[in-house]
């Protein structure tokens, strides 16, 4: 077993090297410019990233020409937001959102706010799940987008896609869906979910970092977006900048892969993660789930260690590579708005832990992982004011704290 | 983040780590912070009644590595100081010897309010 052990694939993941090995020829020998209509070199890339275009849509079940490469789910997530908003504003100019949307969806939507737009952000209940009931109450006449994740990537917790589809169909709203965390990972499919917008990425899924794509619907109803940067009309004027080759094929390869593996990946995902909650309860009380405990990504568990602040934690096992929703990991002193947004404690926050498994994470690596946080989570709890004064029987709630 | 050695030193060998007797008329208790800020400091002097002078001092944390590492060098700065003198360690002298960052700059400021908390309580059950 090698050390340190990464469990932060939620965070990002190596490139398969079956991945870099498809994109090797297309650094040197073939890199022409995918735009280049007058040469051979030209040509021959062209049709390279035609058939990527074509296989990375098949994935999701939507054709090649309703893909839009982009740099990353950050760009993808702007251009649908932006692009929307700025094309249907006639329409109106209101958008549906939650609370625990990565920040490349919410900060769109607040700079919006700043322009005019209205933005609605629905409720989540302790688990990470919205209410569909209060979506489908909060579409009016001005709704022109409803964007809601697929997964969540720090809690892991599935949104009800086909179920949202349904609504935002009927009520004539488009449905946008940061699947960054999701594509490759569960079981996604434009159609049947109705969905209108797609993000995705290739670095969450063994791909090349710099990489991602945005589904647009062409058909019933036809997606029309503004562009957000102008330049040679690249992507049918949805996205300029010469294509990135080497990327798209390598996204290909990658989502290719995760596809063919995704069932049985997702079972022994699933199996890592039980194993690893079930080993930590055993060994430990006062553990807390973060995110749905069924309706979650196979490979994310996050769990809140109370009365041990996470970045002493993570500092505690210097070997392992995980990360935290504490506040001391960042640099604004908050903890998590994820985590505030589902209604866990901000001292619990600042208690979590997030485990992210992946393609070569091993059982042996797990046991490790379970074994060293056990010892440090008792070590820290030692010196933790708060665990003895629980121990001691103090309520925490009823002590009068000298906030800072 | 990178941590200075030092931190790292006081993270994973923390000095005086544990409780002294509350009741103990001797002992002084400073509890500063709060779970929801994620920092919380207990630290706790004992003084000789005849001197003066800090004898004991222990201290349990709750918080990141700075901060457990502030109150762990805290706790090594006050023992054999007078009160007057353990009155007059500053924050920023912590920030120095541990080579804190900006953003970890909080941390000291919470393991000096833990001192002087520690010396208040001492004094207030020992008026004469």
């Amino acid at each position: 077993m090698k050390l340190p052990i990464y469990l932060d694939y939620n965070a990002t993941t190596p490139v398969d090297p079956r991945v870099v090995e498809a994109m090797m020829p297309f650094f040197t020998e073939s890199f022409g410019n995918a735009a280049s209509r007058n040469h051979a070199f030209g040509w021959e890339v062209e049709q390279v990233v035609e058939d990527a275009r074509e296989s990375i849509g098949n994935v999701i079940g939507a054709g090649g020409k309703e893909i839009v490469f982009t740099s990353g789910a950050t760009e993808s997530n702007n251009l649908a937001i932006l692009g929307v908003a700025d094309f249907y504003q006639k329409k109106g100019k209101h958008i549906i959102t939650s609370p625990i949307e990565h920040k490349a969806v919410i900060d769109p939507c607040l700079a919006l706010e700043q322009r005019g737009y209205e933005i609605t952000f629905l409720n989540v209940d302790k688990d990470g799940c919205i209410d569909l009931k209060q979506l489908e109450e909060s579409i009016r006449e001005d709704t022109i987008l409803v964007s809601l994740m697929a997964a969540n990537n720090e809690i892991g917790t599935l949104n009800p896609l086909k179920e949202i589809g349904e609504i935002t169909r009927a009520k004539g709203v488009l449905f946008h869906t940061d699947a960054t965390q999701g594509v490759g990972k569960i079981p996604i499919d434009v159609d049947e979910m109705k969905i209108d917008l797609l993000s995705m990425t290739a670095h969450k899924l063994y791909g090349p970092k710099g990489m991602g794509a945005l589904y647009v619907r062409r058909k019933k109803p036809r997606v029309r977006l503004s562009p957000i940067m102008f330049g040679g009309g690249h992507e049918r004027g949805m996205r300029s900048g010469t294509l990135n080759v080497t990327g798209i094929v390598g996204f290909a390869k990658a989502l290719e892969l995760s596809v063919a593996e995704m069932a049985s990946e997702a079972e022994r995902l699933t199996g890592l993660r039980q194993r690893l909650y079930e080993r930590l309860s055993a060994g430990l009380d006062y553990i807390f789930l973060n995110g749905h405990p069924t309706e979650r990504l196979p490979n994310n568990l996050n769990l809140s260690f109370g009365y041990v602040e996470g970045e002493s934690l993570m500092m505690g096992v210097s070997d392992l590579a995980v990360s935290s929703g504490s506040a001391c990991t960042s640099a604004s002193l908050e903890p998590s708005y994820v985590l505030r947004a589902l209604g866990v404690g901000d001292d619990l926050a600042h208690s979590s832990i997030r485990f992210g498994m992946g393609r070569f994470t091993t059982v042996e690596e797990i046991d490790y992982t379970a074994e060293k946080m056990i010892v440090a989570v008792k070590r820290l709890r030692e010196m933790s004011p708060l665990y003895e004064m629980v121990k001691e029987g103090v309520d925490l709630s009823t002590v009068q704290w000298a906030s800072h | 983040m990178a941590y200075s050695e030092k931190v790292i030193d006081h993270y994973s060998e923390p000095r005086n780590v544990g409780s002294l007797e509350k009741s103990d008329l001797n002992v002084g208790t400073g509890l500063v912070g709060a779970p929801e800020c994620g920092d919380v400091m207990k630290l706790q002097i004992k003084v000789d009644p005849e001197t003066k002078e800090i004898i004991d001092a222990k201290f349990k944390t709750f918080g990141c590595g700075s901060a457990i590492a502030s109150s762990s060098l805290a706790t090594e700065w006050v023992k054999g100081k007078s009160i007057d003198e353990a009155m007059s360690i500053q924050n920023t002298d912590i920030v120095e010897e541990l080579s804190l960052p900006p953003v970890k700059i909080h941390c000291s400021v919470l393991a000096e309010d833990a001192i002087k908390a520690a010396i208040s309580d001492y004094k207030s059950r020992n008026q004469d």
